[in-house]
């Protein structure tokens, strides 16, 4: 992107209001899973964004309080984030309180136009909205490539910024919600609820789907460590089952990060390059998870990157 | 350690053509937006006005058979997408060793991502480094022999965004690492005198290009991107290179040389802001 482009386009986003008024009139509700009393949610497909799935690929839900409910991600478009609102709507009248983005990418964030009418907080990392203001034009634009400019949705700018850590009162539940170092991303939130033990990590924990690493890959395996000794027994992953147990859930995945973060170390000290590290390593996984070919490149182009200045 | 500019083989006549370059990189780029794909038509009468610009009227023919180079199709990372241009006639001496090459992403907002020359003590037979890529592009390698002869070879890749890509996902630690090397030998055979060896030069640098805001100010970070790079066996010159934005963060150069004597293989580096970074690598008792 030219500068000039670059600039007029943040100004544009930073005077933006969070785009649209969510009037989801027809939105079908999805079914959800109760995967702990009060905590619904809607499992993403295995797939990339296209025109049929609307980006429905995350796992999005909310939790219900006595006075008020949280949404943990709003989706990954307009349809996605409306058809969230009228799963709420049909259990619940509570206002809608908060809105917690976990982390940046546009799967779990771009439904977040459809609540802009609640006027919730929109909870996200510290460091959040400064990803968004680099990369969100380039998110807009790719997904509008997919759905069209419309049905894009459009994501909304934290205004409640975590820190370390901070608790959301629901009434009668509240949710610990912890910012991490950097892992998965570099902002990424975890939410706990203490009354269930269930523990919703967002991406940073897949189960089935190819992690896809956009942050550090020696943080996100120190992340995952730390998150194993958190009082809870379930988890729900950002892509992957509704609910696994926790934390025999993040085996695979550690499995998966720990032997590229060995097979990337192996080349580098044996003098090979990252085209060798993207020709060969992670291959022995590649029937243990779905989309492989499309990230593992990937993956390896960025840990190979990070590991190389160690 | 006073690597002056006119040492480094750069000369007002390259600083003049980059300054054309860039401005015609940025009149072709303002009219096409960063993630359309164009079509051959467009992209061939851009390589033209590109080619006009840096060499003039002299001719490029096809390099089929001198130089080769090669880059995935489609990018993992569009700012780190790896290209290894191959000289199958690059070596030894004589009218068709290769003595510079020069590296073209036509889509980029600057669009000569660097001009290598070998010194004596290289071995011209490939070179690999990274770069960034900001749309759907066509890149060219130009390699120039003794004689003065020039070939070229193209490839396309598919990739967007690289330029405006955040810099990095730490830039505490960036700067922390501003301006350290680390030079690392190509496989694990040990160094001989007079026989030819690859060395992977890594250089900690953000090479920010002016396109990447700043993550708390929300500001654009000013440019500061390597501007030269020098590599010296002992006192033998093995690779000078003149850099722009599209290297990718952290650069890095894998280049052939021919060791004489003890070294130590000595970099150079001069930034946009002028700042200089310096170090030495004694390879022969790495490997020992």
């Amino acid at each position: 992107m030219r500068r000039r482009d670059a600039l007029l386009l943040a100004t544009l986003a930073a005077m933006r209001p969070a785009r649209g008024i969510a009037t989801p009139v027809a939105a079908a509700p999805f079914a959800m899973v109760e995967v702990a009393p009060g905590i619904h949610v809607r499992q993403g497909v295995h797939e990339e964004a296209t025109v049929e799935n609307q980006d429905g690929i995350a796992n999005i839900g909310f939790v219900i309080g006595s006075a008020s409910v949280a949404v943990l991600d709003p989706g990954g478009s307009r349809a996605d984030g409306e058809r969230l609102r009228a799963s709420i709507r049909e259990r619940t009248d509570l206002p809608i309180r908060y809105v917690v983005l976990t982390h940046m990418h546009p799967d779990h964030v771009f439904g977040a136009v459809a609540f802009a009418a609640d006027k919730p907080a929109f909870v996200g990392h510290a460091r959040m909205a400064g990803m968004l203001v680099q990369r969100g034009e380039f998110y807009r634009n790719s997904l509008a490539d997919v759905l069209g400019i419309e049905e894009a949705g459009d994501y909304a700018k934290p205004d409640l910024l975590v820190e370390g850590t901070m608790t959301l009162d629901l009434g009668a539940r509240s949710l610990r919600v912890q910012a991490h170092p950097t892992a998965h991303t570099d902002n990424d939130l975890s939410i706990l609820d203490e009354a269930t033990g269930t523990l919703w990590l967002g991406d940073l924990l897949f189960v089935d789907r190819v992690p896809a690493l956009d942050g550090s890959i020696l943080g996100w395996l120190a992340q995952t460590k730390a998150l194993r000794s958190s009082p809870a027994t379930r988890a729900v992953p950002g892509h992957g089952p509704v609910a696994v147990p926790w934390p025999a859930a993040a085996l695979p995945q550690e499995r998966y990060l720990g032997g590229l973060v060995r097979d990337i170390r192996a080349i580098i000290s044996h003098g090979g390059d990252i085209e060798q590290a993207v020709a060969t390593v992670g291959l022995a996984e590649r029937d243990h998870w779905m989309l492989f070919d499309d990230y593992n490149g990937r993956n390896v182009t960025s840990a190979f990157k990070e590991l190389e200045w160690e | 350690m006073g690597v002056g500019r006119r040492e480094a083989g750069r000369d007002n006549g390259v600083e003049h053509m980059r300054a054309i370059v860039a401005a015609l990189g940025l009149t072709l780029c303002l009219v096409v937006p960063a993630w359309a794909e164009e079509d051959a038509e467009v992209r061939a009468t851009r390589w033209v006005d590109l080619k006009h610009a840096v060499f003039g009227d002299r001719e490029v023919t096809d390099g089929s058979g001198v130089i080769a180079l090669d880059a995935p199709v489609r990018a993992l990372d569009a700012a780190l997408v790896p290209v290894t241009i191959s000289l199958s006639a690059g070596g030894g001496a004589g009218p068709g060793r290769v003595k510079a090459v020069w590296l073209v992403v036509d889509g980029n907002p600057s669009p000569l991502a660097g001009t290598f020359k070998f010194g004596p003590a290289a071995d011209p037979r490939s070179l690999k480094t990274r770069i960034r890529v900001d749309q759907y592009t066509s890149v060219h390698a130009v390699a120039e022999t003794e004689d003065g002869h020039l070939y070229a070879s193209e490839r396309y890749v598919k990739a967007a965004g690289g330029c405006s890509a955040p810099s990095t996902k730490d830039p505490q630690v960036a700067m922390s690492r501003l301006g350290q090397m680390r030079l690392r030998l190509d496989g694990e055979a040990p160094l001989h005198d007079g026989e030819a060896a690859t060395a992977h030069l890594l250089i900690s640098h953000p090479n920010n290009n002016g396109m990447q805001v700043d993550q708390v100010s929300h500001l654009f970070v000013p440019p500061r991107y390597i501007q030269d790079v020098t590599v010296r066996y002992g006192d033998a010159l093995v690779l000078s290179v003149d850099a722009d934005i599209s290297l990718s963060e952290d650069p890095v150069i894998t280049f052939g040389f021919v060791p004489q004597g003890p070294g130590p293989m000595r970099v150079d580096v001069l930034d946009s802001t002028q700042a200089r970074f310096h170090q030495d690598f004694s390879l022969a008792s790495e490997r020992s």
